[in-house]
């Protein structure tokens, strides 16, 4: 039975798009001289223009937040606080906006965006804004400083919620920041850099340079750059990390994933499915810590299936905009080739391919849920990063080979649990090589909760207490 | 007459046993045939420190210590085999790391109060196999290696001196699993390269790199699959040395589950 809806969508009246922005640099807005077009990738129409900075734009970002630096550093923490509270607020204060601007640039939908990045990104800012004046109570040393001005360059899939995570606890600790937001998202972040003026935040302490790799290159390479936090692919991680080798430069990296959700045969079905369909269509599965590997205990695997389709067949896909919408647009044309050619791959290697019957719109970038069974750890589909909204099905038969295989990558970002038993979540808990591990749960998260991985998903950790020390010169 | 002595042959340390280079090559240290440990040495220690870790790193925090603490008594009943300045340094250093196993988690781990009904905690554990470029004193070998393995990581330690390996000989009878410690006497130019751009080592410390530029290029290396790396430091290794050198290879790991449902 299939249920119809009329279209509930949110109006996109709030938000006020300008033609064409320019790069943020010591508190005002100055013209860039690459342009270049955001596009909505629900319709392909053009959002607005953006300035791609050059190498001399982000030397004067650099510069900018270097000179900030010198006053912001030795602002009291608890008027650092302040400034961040002031954010944080705006940012409540304009949710909807953010939200609605969010969907369009980003291709989310708007029950994402309006219920989970922004009010986390407002509560990213609260949390570290309250640590602003408690930083000797951090277990860094009793006069814990800064360390001076921070590269920071984000991803496009949670693109406001990334700006939160690297700003907010750089800000906190004293650091001034030069943030890159990725090419194909930089609307939110621009209006991030209008909150941070209507919040009076002193010139060149946020700066902000939109473009493309090549502006991140020249930032991670700027000698004047004392921290890298990057989050983006293991790939491009590789090379900052690389690029840094023999600098005195910090370096944060929050890199890819393939994550195993695990499913026991004394799971809760019905919930585990609820958390199958969340850790691997969330967000159309943009998301590095997506549970892209469904490990199945064979006693369970038909039933499981079963109850999985028939989920699938009731999600929503379009219109991000649309209130009921489950499913959005694919980032962009690049990200939606990428998914499509792995998903040959698991095509012509032999697994099987399944989609519910879904019309997808005509314009954008689209890609039905999709599930892939028959799948062995050999075959690429179960090895790689697809980022998109495709699940990997494997089975399995005891607790030691669920573990084998999960740890069988060299990711280690999160894992998925589902089981009624507590001392396996425990045990399973303590031998899954990954960061986060969600035990009949999934994709959640919490400023005050750490988030990072193990192995080839990078090193440091966002969040909590922990995500201060890689803003403090701890050593 | 004077007794004829018995000399020691100093060998590699790799998986609890002490095995020549398989290469057959040797360098001079202080007059004495030290074994050259050559790449295939290497790729062996980092399968032992790798066999060794799932055991190593299940162990109970209370027992990893009792171990560290022994390493401290077997020291201090070889003490004259060692630099007689620095042994004091180095036994005290031992039980000081011994002390840190079964608390470093309470330090540095948390309960974290998420805005919603979930159980969420975090706490560190081992990074992996870590290789170490180990300094030249015998103080800074005990200091870089004492961290590296009293939160569950084992090591494959890359040193120069006669005394790393009769520090081998401290810990193969200190109930120390074998492989936990691996040690290879030789150079560092030509051994840590395959330590850093080994695909089975998780963490590079490059504490006793004196070249900048070989510094460089196994950061470099240590690129390619993401390497937690401790850059080159100088050291004064009689300071209080803080807990960064255990945190430096360790993972934090949070744990949700939801509460009430």
């Amino acid at each position: 039975m299939a249920f119809e809806y009329a279209p509930a969508p949110e109006s996109r009246a709030i938000v006020d798009i300008k033609p064409s922005y320019g790069l943020f640099i010591n508190g005002e807005f100055v013209d860039g001289q690459d342009r270049n077009k955001t596009v909505n990738p629900a319709s392909e129409e053009v959002l607005a223009e953006v300035s791609w900075a050059t190498p001399e734009e982000v030397d004067a970002a650099v510069k900018a937040a270097r000179a900030a630096f010198a006053k912001w550093s030795k602002l009291d923490g608890k008027d650092r606080a302040k400034y961040l509270f002031r954010i944080a607020r705006i940012i409540q204060e304009r949710s909807r906006e953010l939200a609605v601007l969010e969907s369009l640039d980003n291709g989310k939908p708007i029950k994402e965006s309006r219920d989970v990045d922004v009010p986390l990104v407002a509560a990213h800012f609260f949390y570290y804004a309250g640590w602003a004046d408690k930083l000797s109570h951090a277990g860094f040393g009793v006069d814990p400083k800064p360390i001076g001005v921070a590269a920071q360059i984000i991803p496009w899939n949670f693109p406001l919620l990334m700006l939160a995570w690297k700003i907010a606890p750089a800000l906190a600790c004293g650091n001034t920041v030069v943030l890159k937001p990725a090419e194909t998202t930089p609307l939110t972040a621009l209006l991030f850099a209008e909150i941070c003026q209507q919040a009076e935040l002193p010139p060149g302490v946020v700066n902000i340079v939109t473009g493309a790799g090549p502006t991140g290159a020249a930032l991670v390479e700027h000698p004047d750059v004392d921290k890298v936090a990057f989050t983006g692919s293991t790939e491009v991680g590789r090379i900052i990390a690389r690029a840094v080798a023999g600098t005195p430069k910090r370096v944060t990296l929050e890199l890819g994933g393939k994550a195993a959700n695990i499913v026991f045969d004394d799971a809760p079905l019905d919930q585990a499915v609820e958390g199958i369909v969340n850790g691997i269509f969330f967000n159309q599965g943009h998301v590095c810590c997506a549970g892209s590997r469904l490990l199945v205990q064979e006693s369970v695997y038909d039933i499981v299936l079963e109850k999985l389709k028939r989920r699938m067949a009731t999600l929503r896909v379009g219109d991000p905009l649309d209130k009921n919408t489950d499913i959005g647009a694919i980032n962009s044309a690049e990200q939606l080739s990428k998914i499509k050619a792995l998903s040959k791959v698991g095509e012509d290697e032999g697994a099987e391919r399944w989609s519910p019957p879904c019309e997808l719109p005509s314009n954008g970038f689209w890609f039905a849920p999709t599930i892939f069974t028959g799948v062995t750890q050999a075959h690429r589909i179960a090895r790689e990063e697809i980022f998109g909204p495709v699940l990997s099905v494997l089975t399995f038969r005891t607790p030691g080979e669920a573990v084998e295989k999960a740890n069988n990558t060299p990711y280690g970002l999160s894992a998925g649990v589902w089981t009624d038993k507590g001392s396996r979540i425990l045990e399973i808990s303590d031998k899954l090589r990954a960061g986060v591990v969600w035990a009949n749960t999934f994709n959640k998260f919490d400023p005050a909760s750490p988030f990072g991985g193990y192995k080839e998903s990078g090193y440091g950790r966002e969040g909590g207490r922990h995500g201060l020390e890689a803003y403090l010169a701890t050593h | 007459m004077p007794r004829i002595k018995v000399r020691k042959t100093y060998k590699l340390f790799i998986g609890g046993a002490f095995p020549r280079s398989e290469s057959g090559r040797t360098f001079e240290v202080d007059g004495h045939n030290a074994a050259l440990a050559s790449r295939k040495d290497a790729r062996d220690a980092v399968l032992a420190a790798r066999a060794a870790f799932g055991k190593w790193s299940g162990a109970t925090a209370y027992n990893r210590g009792q171990i560290l603490y022994r390493a401290a008594e077997m020291l201090e009943s070889r003490r004259s085999e060692f630099p007689s300045e620095e042994v004091d340094h180095a036994i005290d250093r031992l039980v000081w790391y011994a002390g840190w196993a079964d608390k470093l988690a309470q330090v540095v781990g948390s309960a974290n109060p998420v805005a919603a009904p979930y159980f969420n905690i975090s706490s560190p554990e081992p990074t992996g196999v870590v290789a170490i470029v180990a300094p030249q004193s015998f103080l800074g070998l005990v200091s870089v290696i004492a961290p590296v393995v009293v939160t569950g990581n084992t090591c494959v330690v890359v040193a120069s001196t006669l005394e790393s390996i009769s520090f081998a000989e401290v810990l193969a009878t200190s109930d120390l699993p074998g492989g936990v410690v691996n040690i290879l006497t030789g150079k560092a130019a030509e051994v840590a390269p395959w330590l850093a751009s080994h695909d089975d080592v998780n963490g590079l410390d490059l504490t006793g790199v004196a070249d900048a530029a070989l510094a460089t290029s196994l950061e470099q290396q240590a690129a390619e699959t993401l390497k937690r790396v401790l850059r080159p430091a100088e050291v004064a290794w009689t300071d209080d040395p803080g807990t960064g050198r255990m945190t430096a290879f360790l993972e934090i790991k949070t744990v949700w589950h939801p509460k009430g449902v």
